[in-house]
């Protein structure tokens, strides 16, 4: 099948299935993107991440324009940036039509009630899957300490805790 | 006039919020609520959770409903296509020129220091959403299931819908 045609199907299925946007869809690209068509390596992968935190925008666009470059140049991102924001588009706008009809049912509250858990299983699987790629070394660990403790308890902002990362890489290693 | 206005006022939300998801909330309130009064306060939560309900992008469902409120189908494009342009401009930017420096070994060591420093903000936004939206105690085991889970390589399709199933099930069997 055409690669493009394939780019497609694969961020429309991540659009569709990544509830909680961000991170939480992080498992589910890696697995269609390394672990089905193996078009990218860990290093892409975690490369995307960076460079998501430091640019702008939501992370799923982030990804699919960096993402289907890596795989098939500036149609691939275009593709790519297309493919993973047309479920949301035909999601929400049937929700909207259907707002008043079902208001409220119980069952669709409690299955959000169940995937809320669920989500963050995802995004905590997402840092696991990382941290065995990246956590190579006693150093290595320090800095993920660090800026655990700096972005989670002391408020410090996600792209000054990048640079402050990169300048201790370039210290340390 | 106002398709262009809402065009606009995404594509300022796009390049102004980083690091995506709840970061992008109090921008988009700013410019939609209080600047341009396109939805009340109470209109504007709604839109929230409509848009935390559907799968994708937060910020992209968000513009999803603003523009669909305020101008239909072609509002929806013009929102949505300004709050992705800023991104996609950006990273195909980034990727272009990206693969020219990365083998620099300055760069390279940059990026060993922002490895670990990306577990560390993926695993703090898994903490602080736990904490935000009250999943502690047995909902916990729920959210340890999903990451074995993924570790041993089920879909994580297959693990949210178990998920949104597996509640209704004991919510409606268990529970009554």
């Amino acid at each position: 099948m055409n690669i493009l045609i394939q780019l497609f199907i694969s961020f429309l299925k991540i659009g569709a299935f990544s509830f909680g946007g961000g991170y939480a869809m992080l498992p589910l690209i890696r697995k269609e993107l390394m672990d089905i068509h193996n078009w990218v390596n860990p290093g892409d992968f975690i490369d995307i991440l960076a460079i998501s935190q430091m640019t702008p925008g939501p992370i799923a666009i982030n990804s699919a324009t960096f993402l289907g470059y890596r795989v098939a140049g500036i149609m691939g991102s275009v593709v790519a940036s297309i493919a993973v924001v047309i479920p949301s588009i035909i999601v929400v706008l049937t929700i909207l039509h259907f707002i008043n009809k079902f208001n409220e049912t119980d069952y669709i509250k409690w299955a959000f009630e169940g995937i809320k858990p669920v989500v963050i299983g995802l995004i905590t699987s997402a840092a696991v899957l990382v941290a065995k790629d990246v956590l190579i070394d006693i150093k290595s660990i320090i800095i993920m300490a660090m800026i655990f403790y700096l972005v989670t308890f002391k408020k410090m902002h996600p792209i000054l805790a990048i640079i402050v990362a990169g300048i201790s890489g370039v210290i340390v290693f | 006039m106002r398709l262009i206005k809402l065009f606009l006022t995404f594509f300022k939300i796009g390049v102004f919020t980083f690091g995506g998801g709840y970061a992008m909330i109090p921008l988009i309130q700013i410019e939609v609520v209080e600047k341009n009064e396109w939805l009340t306060n109470d209109e504007f939560l709604d839109a929230i959770a409509v848009s935390q309900s559907a799968p994708g992008a937060l910020a992209v469902n968000m513009a999803v409903y603003i523009g669909h409120k305020l101008g239909g189908l072609t509002g929806v494009l013009a929102c949505v296509l300004g709050v992705m342009l800023p991104s996609f401009l950006i990273i195909l930017v980034i990727s272009i020129f990206f693969y020219q420096y990365r083998d620099n070994s300055t760069i390279r060591k940059v990026f060993k220091g922002v490895g670990p420093a990306v577990v560390a903000l993926i695993a703090s936004s898994a903490y602080k959403l736990s904490e935000s939206t009250k999943v502690k105690g047995k909902l916990l085991i729920i959210s340890a299931l999903a990451l074995v889970g993924v570790l041993v390589g089920i879909s994580p399709i297959i693990i949210i819908l178990s998920g949104g199933i597996g509640m209704i099930v004991v919510k409606k069997w268990w529970m009554s």
